[in-house]
């Protein structure tokens, strides 16, 4: 079956070759003339797009871990038709950022350092051996994939072998790292806007990334189901949103007695630049989405859906992008807006994972992991069929 | 380094020595660059100087994730070049914005006052400090210029304010100050408190050690409670149809 990407957009081909190429261009651009020729970084503003799309790309992998944990740790099976749409979008996003993290090191020939050159206090520290270490699961998590397309059996019985620790350890790592993005700026409580700097920031950034994970999981389900085929049905499409609602409405309820019990919510009262910033992210990112989940007929629907975990993952975006970028304009006063180059680098790595993903689904079973691998499937399921696998004709055995 | 705000008259001699001393381009600064370790900022008749504050808990240090900073017993916060990978963690933690980047290069580095760990080493005062003519600047062991600070606070408590910046902020620096008028005034930051910056960190980073353990017998209690759970459903089913239960695994 021919599944195509977001067919909406149209001539995706030629406006991705464009932007992987100029992209290119102006990734050769930034190693040939340094970084301050080619950005609007600076002493007082020393990190900023890259970073922000660090903490999205992240973010929007947090699918893979927190699906492989259901299904797998919490043997949640029915949702089993998800958990290879969600490595691999786990993988690719974690590809996409240390790609990114090499172009924005001012040495990337030092970028090996952290391996050999260790100090317990940095956070910086921490994640770069928890996204090197996560980034090999994963590998280890996607590689039977690629190894069965290729009829290569033989690894996949050792991986097989060690998977529950390899998932548990996973699982472990995500959670470290995906907090430690806001451990970061734990440090910086002079400079990030009270708005967004609170010590709780490595759990809110933890509470938030399982929200979008789940979110991007289910946008994806969604879009590569126009084929005619639901990956998942409704009943567990709208049951992940119910979850999505929680994790949402606990967001809400932590961040907002943060700020109510810092005293940090007098900035909202008055009207700025940074208050609309934070109105922005919680209402598009939260409060709608919640609103839209809590009501069954949009749990039901597809477009309902679509549009609430679409607004989550937007939403997120402005979350990671304000507390990266916006909240560290307060001070000292210093406006940041990422140079040309910056903006092609980041789209040009957008436009490469989203063909990566594109090119994989075609040539690799992703999206089909019970119709198209059934040897795999006969020497590790039984003969007992679950109840959600799907049938032929679309819809799954239950309503049929 | 006891600077006292005082005395200082901003003959800017301090910077020049600095400048010979580390072999810098002569020109006259008045911010800190990487070109100047030290500058002179004039706030109404006052000269400030500043410089990197050499804290005794180092916020650059405690970043840093590969170590290319350190402090030393004798004060300096030293940077080595080789290990840095570039990633600015220090520019955007240092409290008092004192790293400077290499923007302009292709192999950057950061620049900052050294302060003058080769001639500390060799038992030698500070370029600056050897150089201030009024005695502005005075290099000495830090216990020894707390005492002569608040010495010169209680001798002449209507010349100065009575603090001593640097004895406890941000957990204390090598760097003292002495001012006549309050230190926000001269832009001092007011809001950086008395706990050093990389107990913020570790309040989370104490955390993982925790999150692993725990969290790994958490995932592996759940795994096994629910694995068994299956295992048992599949058995009754089995039961029901008289079948021999099999073993549920992973795909």
């Amino acid at each position: 079956m021919k599944i195509r990407l977001l067919p909406r957009i149209t001539r995706w081909h030629p406006i991705a070759t464009t932007l992987i190429l100029a992209g290119t261009l102006a990734a050769i651009a930034r190693f040939t003339y340094g970084l301050g020729a080619t950005t609007n970084l600076s002493d007082e503003f020393p990190w900023g797009l890259w970073i922000g799309f660090d903490f999205l790309g992240i973010g929007l992998a947090a699918s893979g871990f927190t699906i492989v944990a259901a299904v797998h740790l919490f043997h949640a099976k029915e949702y089993e038709p998800i958990v290879r749409p969600a490595i691999l979008t786990a993988f690719i996003g974690y590809m996409l950022v240390v790609l990114v993290l090499i172009l924005d090191l001012g040495r990337p020939d030092h970028f090996w350092h952290p391996l050999v050159m260790w100090n317990p206090h940095s956070v910086m520290c921490e994640i770069s051996w928890c996204l090197m270490l996560y980034t090999s699961v994963l590998s280890l998590e996607f590689a039977p994939i690629v190894l069965e397309r290729f009829n290569i059996l033989w690894p996949i019985k050792w991986i097989h072998a060690i998977s529950l620790p390899l998932m548990i350890f996973g699982v472990l790592l995500s959670t470290l790292h995906q907090s430690s993005f806001g451990s970061l700026y734990l440090i910086v409580p002079n400079r990030l806007h009270a708005l967004w700097y609170t010590p709780l920031l490595p759990v809110l950034f933890f509470i938030s990334c399982l929200a979008s994970g789940i979110s991007m999981i289910l946008l994806e389900s969604l879009i590569f189901s126009r084929g005619g085929r639901d990956l998942l049905p409704t009943r567990l499409r709208a049951n992940l949103a119910k979850v999505i609602a929680v994790i949402l409405a606990l967001y809400f309820v932590v961040r907002v007695e943060n700020l109510l019990a810092r005293g940090a919510w007098h900035e909202l009262t008055t009207v700025t630049y940074f208050s609309l910033a934070f109105y922005a992210e919680l209402l598009i990112g939260f409060v709608i989405p919640f609103g839209l989940l809590v009501v069954e007929r949009v749990r039901n629907s597809r477009r309902g859906l679509y549009a609430a975990t679409l607004l989550v993952v937007v939403g997120f975006a402005l979350n990671r992008m304000n507390t990266a970028i916006t909240g560290l304009e307060s001070y000292p006063a210093q406006t940041y807006f990422p140079s040309l180059i910056e903006i092609f680098i980041m789209l040009g790595i957008t436009a490469l994972g989203f063909s990566a993903f594109s090119f994989i689904v075609k040539h690799l079973p992703i999206f089909e992991p019970v119709a198209v691998t059934p040897r795999v499937r006969q020497e590790a399921v039984t003969a007992r069929p679950e109840p959600v696998f799907l049938t032929r004709h679309g819809g799954d055995l239950e309503s049929s | 380094m006891l600077i006292d705000l005082t005395l200082c008259v901003g003959c800017n001699v301090c910077q020049g020595a600095c400048k010979e001393e580390n072999q810098l381009p002569p020109s006259e600064e008045k911010y800190l660059s990487l070109t100047a370790y030290t500058a002179l900022s004039k706030y109404n008749d006052l000269y400030i100087r500043r410089m990197c504050q050499h804290c005794d808990v180092p916020t650059c240090v405690s970043v840093c994730p590969v170590a290319a900073l350190s402090k030393s017993e004798a004060g300096p916060v030293a940077y080595d070049g080789e290990k840095c990978i570039g990633c600015r963690y220090c520019l955007q933690a240092c409290p008092y914005h004192v790293p400077k980047y290499e923007w302009s290069s292709t192999k950057p580095r950061i620049q900052k006052c050294k302060f003058c760990a080769p001639r500390l080493a060799k038992g030698l005062p500070p370029a600056c400090a050897e150089a201030c003519p009024t005695g502005a600047t005075i290099f000495g062991e830090r216990d020894e210029l707390l005492l002569e600070a608040a010495r010169r606070i209680s001798a002449e408590p209507t010349k100065y304010v009575p603090r001593i910046y640097g004895k406890d902020d941000v957990g204390g620096t090598s760097m003292l100050y002495l001012s006549p008028v309050p230190f926000e005034q001269l832009g001092f930051d007011a809001r950086l408190g008395k706990i050093p910056m990389p107990m913020l960190t570790m309040s989370a980073l104490s955390k993982v050690p925790n999150v692993l353990s725990v969290g790994g017998v958490m995932l592996g209690g759940i795994w096994w409670i629910t694995n068994r759970r299956s295992e048992v459903a599949a058995f009754e089913a089995s039961e029901k149809k008289g079948e021999t239960p099999e073993h549920e695994d992973k795909p």
